[in-house]
């Protein structure tokens, strides 16, 4: 099998999924599907049940509807980095690996050269973006099938956002690793990622390919803010 | 000068002690947040539980080490009863008051009120610069010491040491890698018994234990957890050595009845001391 594009079975499928917080509905009917090695985005505004849906995806939360097939391993890159911050940056490498067979993060180094240098110093002790690197790192040492990150460019100054994207985009290309890229930078999260679905308030208001969604009035209107210079 | 020698020995014996119970608080808390009052159980039930194994018939050292994994099985119990459900981490302190109270109520119901104890390590007391010494207290200073240093080895050095500082650095974290938060605070709690049961089977042949011992030896072993904020187990050691010296050196040199008030003393001299200096960290930022 050489499984390039959507065509084939998707990795990761998400069926009519249904989340509550207490009577408070988080997630209402969402389905979506991440083919093997797809990069999607998942844009949508603060609230619009983006964390609560990766939280589902990976098991923190209980879905009370729905399903999710997963054809293979699922690693969260969490909001905020949540790192290991009394640990070293080689540690929270290895920890990412609880569940699998192979501890060795020489593969995560070759990756992010940069962390190499830094593997002894705290994970509290590093800036944003190599939070976010080690964040990443610690995920594919899961060796994982998709990555779900949650909101990559938090926090971040553009430049180092185009270099972690430049990462995801050549580690997607190189492996075939499935992203779902989940982002509150709708304009960065088209750019990386060929098809995107549009969350809001818990459903799913529109998907397609992210060129199409790009000159889409309503997404133009509410995420890309509405005058686009491109 | 041989006399202050001879409290030097005992104050670092009883040091060695309060260190084990510090370090049993300094690993629950780690992990689990939870500051476990119940750790001067684990001393009396192990020192109990040994001395009914000697009664029994079973050999010295067998039953040490069962009174060892006794002890860590009560620790794993608590930890059960406390971690249950997802309790505040005031509720669950006060549960620890409650289990400490508990397991009283149970030794005094098993063993009586008299003060207990059993000979240790037999041989000749050892000299030492003009004072002798009995070989339990280099027991109890060696065995501490070794249980101490392979503690730390396990917390810093492997694999299921670092996970457990990754429950404590954060547990949202830990559960996305896939690591059992649950399963290492009952750990934590089982290697807390552990550590209480190992002070309990040394000590009682030197000092004599009773049912309600617990209180104020759990009282010690906060202090000088506190000495490394309840996260450092070297501290820990280092404020067990200090309490443990300045005890016998006031019950030897002013009274006995203040031996307990003056550590209280100064543990709270040491928390205004930390909390001042947390103030100045704070002004600097």
């Amino acid at each position: 099998m050489n499984g390039t594009g959507a065509a084939t079975a998707p990795i990761l499928s998400v069926d009519g999924l249904v989340v509550r917080y207490g009577a408070a509905i988080a997630l209402e009917d969402v389905s979506l599907e991440v083919g093997r090695g797809e990069m999607v985005a998942l844009i949508g505004a603060n609230g619009a049940g983006k964390t609560t849906l990766l939280n589902t995806l990976s098991g923190i939360l209980t879905p009370s509807a729905g399903t999710i097939r997963c054809a293979g391993r699922l690693a969260h890159v969490p909001e905020g980095r949540e790192l290991f911050f009394d640990l070293c940056v080689d540690d929270n490498l290895r920890l990412g690996a609880w569940k699998a067979s192979s501890r060795d993060p020489a593969r995560i180094y070759e990756l992010f050269p940069k962390l190499r240098d830094l593997s002894r110093r705290k994970a509290g002790y590093l800036s944003g973006g190599e939070q976010q690197m080690v964040a990443i790192g610690r995920a594919l040492m899961a060796g994982p099938d998709v990555l779900a990150i949650d909101e990559l460019s938090q926090g971040l100054a553009p430049i180092v956002v185009q270099e972690i994207g430049r990462y995801l985009v050549r580690l997607n290309a190189e492996t075939g690793l499935s992203v779902l890229l989940v982002e509150q930078n709708a304009r960065l999260a088209l750019e990386l990622c060929a098809r995107a679905y549009v969350l809001e308030t818990g459903r799913v208001a529109t998907h397609g390919p992210s060129a199409l969604l790009r000159d889409e009035p309503a997404v133009r209107s509410a995420y890309l803010g509405g005058h686009v210079t491109t | 000068m041989s006399v202050l020698l001879q409290y030097l020995v005992t104050g670092v014996s009883r040091g060695f002690l309060f260190a084990l119970l510090a370090t049993g608080f300094v690993v629950i808390y780690r992990v689990t947040k939870v500051v476990n009052f119940a750790q001067g159980a684990f001393v009396v039930l192990g020192g109990f539980i040994a001395y009914s194994l000697l009664g029994a018939g079973v050999p010295q050292g067998l039953s040490e080490v069962l009174a060892v994994l006794a002890s860590a099985a009560i620790g794993l119990l608590f930890g059960v009863v406390t971690l249950l459900g997802r309790m505040s981490t005031i509720a669950s302190l006060i549960t620890t008051i409650g289990l400490a109270l508990l397991s009283e109520a149970i030794a005094m119901l098993v063993w009586g009120t008299t003060p207990l104890t059993y000979s240790g390590l037999s041989g000749h007391d050892l000299r030492f610069g003009g004072i002798f010494v009995q070989p339990q207290y280099l027991l109890l200073i060696g065995v501490s010491f070794v249980v101490l240093a392979s503690l730390w080895l396990l917390l810093d050095r492997t694999y299921v040491g670092k996970a457990m500082t990754a429950c404590a650095s954060n547990p949202y974290a830990a559960r996305l890698t896939g690591i059992n938060v649950k399963a290492m605070g009952l750990l934590s709690f089982a290697i807390g018994g552990a550590l209480g049961g190992v002070g309990g089977v040394l000590i009682m042949p030197l000092f004599p234990i009773t049912y309600d011992s617990d209180v104020n030896l759990a009282i010690l072993g906060f202090a000088a957890a506190i000495v490394g904020s309840l996260t450092s187990p070297t501290l820990a050691l280092a404020g067990g050595l200090i309490f443990g010296i300045a005890e016998e050196l006031v019950a030897g040199y002013w009274s006995q009845a203040n031996e307990t008030a003056v550590a209280l003393g100064l543990m709270i001299l040491l928390l205004l001391w930390q909390s001042q200096r947390r103030q100045q960290a704070a002004k600097l930022i």
